[in-house]
């Protein structure tokens, strides 16, 4: 197994080889499923010029926001984004570039990164602001635009658990864009709650094949919860 | 009068069906999940990953890695699956999800769609919306049918830049129900004690009022 044991036990191992200008792909749906250990780990490296592919970009101090605070983020792409102070003023000021991307569009782009797949066709954007420079080509009598995938220099990812071989299963609604990352990074780094011995994980259930991941780490985390709602 | 957010959920809850998946966005939208007939079984999809959204939870149930796509903690209901947003948006792209409810800012006699996007405003981003409009065959739109200084959002052409275009054929405002046929909004209902005068007067996209035109009653 000693090829494909994709533990490491350190978070500066597991961010080994980031460095300033890169692309950064992260899992996450606003702060659910986000790799918060991983996040801070790249604030503590200090690395900036960075570009960040993610569905939104945290809050004032936590999730993405955090590498806000000492601009490391030159681009942000994303579909939702300015839950947080410290963005709205660097988007206004122009200190940072943001690319608004359908949510689905960003999903497929990080699936079809992962796939090989160069760009693909959809009718979302047709005809709005997303749409502006892109190839259309009409398919059945439909419009539709061009769009192109994403790949990235590091994929950050949060599962739940994993086993040594970096098969990774996530928990509840913490999954969504945390695979789709996983599959386009040039180097995808899985940060769990909990690393299980290998069999553990039965093969039809596991989420992320190990083929994917190259560095696999346990951690503790916050969760922090962003609109808590019960019942009345 | 106008209808009340909870009357225009009403309303829109009308148009569900026994077995159908929906999506319903933040705001009135969400709120048809409280009319739903018990007599149906609906699944509800919540385009971060879920369909078969719950109830919210108890304090007891709370878990941070349950959230619907307004980032608010939720269950899930049996029969539910849990999938990444890829999937997500196959569901909603492909076609599959059988009614979508959103609101917007704008309509116009087309069926074009503004809900995202003031220009001058901070521009926060589409999320999934535009994904659902351009995925979707049947989407209702719900909205007040003008703003609070009484300009009309059922235009002859959207001013604000677009979501999807081409892609709505209903529209519940808080004073009518209407359809987009041919260039124009069809007046299908009125509002109780809402005249079809003050409704012609509150389009400025063109319309025509059908010869069956109803009253709602709740």
């Amino acid at each position: 197994m000693a090829g494909l044991d994709k533990r490491v036990a350190t978070y500066e191992e597991a961010l080994e080889g980031l460095t300033d200008n890169m692309t950064v792909l992260a899992g996450g749906f606003g702060l659910c499923g986000i790799p918060e250990n991983l996040i801070a780990e790249i604030k503590r490296r200090g690395v900036k010029g960075l570009t960040v592919v993610s569905n939104n970009c945290g809050v004032d101090g936590f999730g993405l926001g955090v590498l806000l605070e000492q601009h490391q983020i030159r681009k942000m792409v994303a579909s939702y984004v300015g839950e947080n102070a410290e963005f709205e003023r660097q988007l206004l000021s122009g200190e940072l570039e943001v690319e608004l991307t359908p949510q689905g569009t960003l999903a497929e782009k990080m699936r079809a990164g992962g796939a090989g797949i160069p760009a693909f066709y959809t009718a979302t954007g047709y005809g709005t602001p997303v749409a502006e420079g892109k190839e259309v080509r009409e398919f059945n009598g439909r419009k539709y635009i061009m769009e192109e995938a994403i790949t990235g220099d590091f994929a950050i990812v949060k599962g739940w658990k994993a086993d040594h071989y970096g098969n990774v299963v996530y928990r509840n609604t913490a999954q969504n864009f945390n695979p789709l990352a996983a599959t386009a990074g040039k180097i995808t780094v899985v940060e769990v709650e909990e690393i299980v011995e290998p069999g553990v994980l039965l093969p039809s259930e596991i989420h992320t094949p190990g083929i994917y991941v190259d560095r696999v780490i346990v951690g503790t985390f916050e969760k922090r919860i962003e609109k808590r709602t019960v019942k009345a | 009068m106008a209808l009340t957010r909870e009357q225009m959920a009403q309303r829109v809850a009308r148009e569900l069906k026994d077995g159908y998946y929906v999506n319903l966005g933040i705001g009135i939208p969400t709120l048809v999940a409280n009319y739903v007939p018990a007599d149906m079984d609906v699944m509800l999809q919540s385009e971060n990953g879920l369909l078969g959204m719950g109830e919210f939870p108890t304090e007891a149930q709370l878990d941070a890695d349950m959230i619907n796509a307004g980032k608010q903690t939720v269950t899930a209901r049996r029969g539910a699956s849990i999938f990444n947003s890829a999937e997500s948006f196959a569901m909603i792209r492909g076609g599959h999800v059988d009614l979508t409810v959103l609101g917007a800012f704008e309509v116009d006699v087309e069926g074009n769609i503004a809900s995202w996007m003031i220009p001058g405003k901070l521009v926060k981003g589409m999320g999934g919306a535009m994904d659902l409009v351009a995925g979707a065959d049947n989407i209702i739109v719900t909205m007040t049918h003008a703003s609070k200084d009484g300009e009309s959002k059922l235009l002859s052409r959207c001013s604000l830049p677009l979501t999807g275009a081409g892609c709505i054929r209903k529209v519940l405002t808080d004073l009518a129900y209407l359809e987009i046929e041919n260039g124009a909004f069809i007046l299908r209902e009125t509002a109780p004690g809402v005249s079809v005068e003050e409704i012609i007067e509150k389009t400025a996209g063109k319309l025509i009022v059908a010869d069956d035109v109803k009253e709602m009653t709740f």
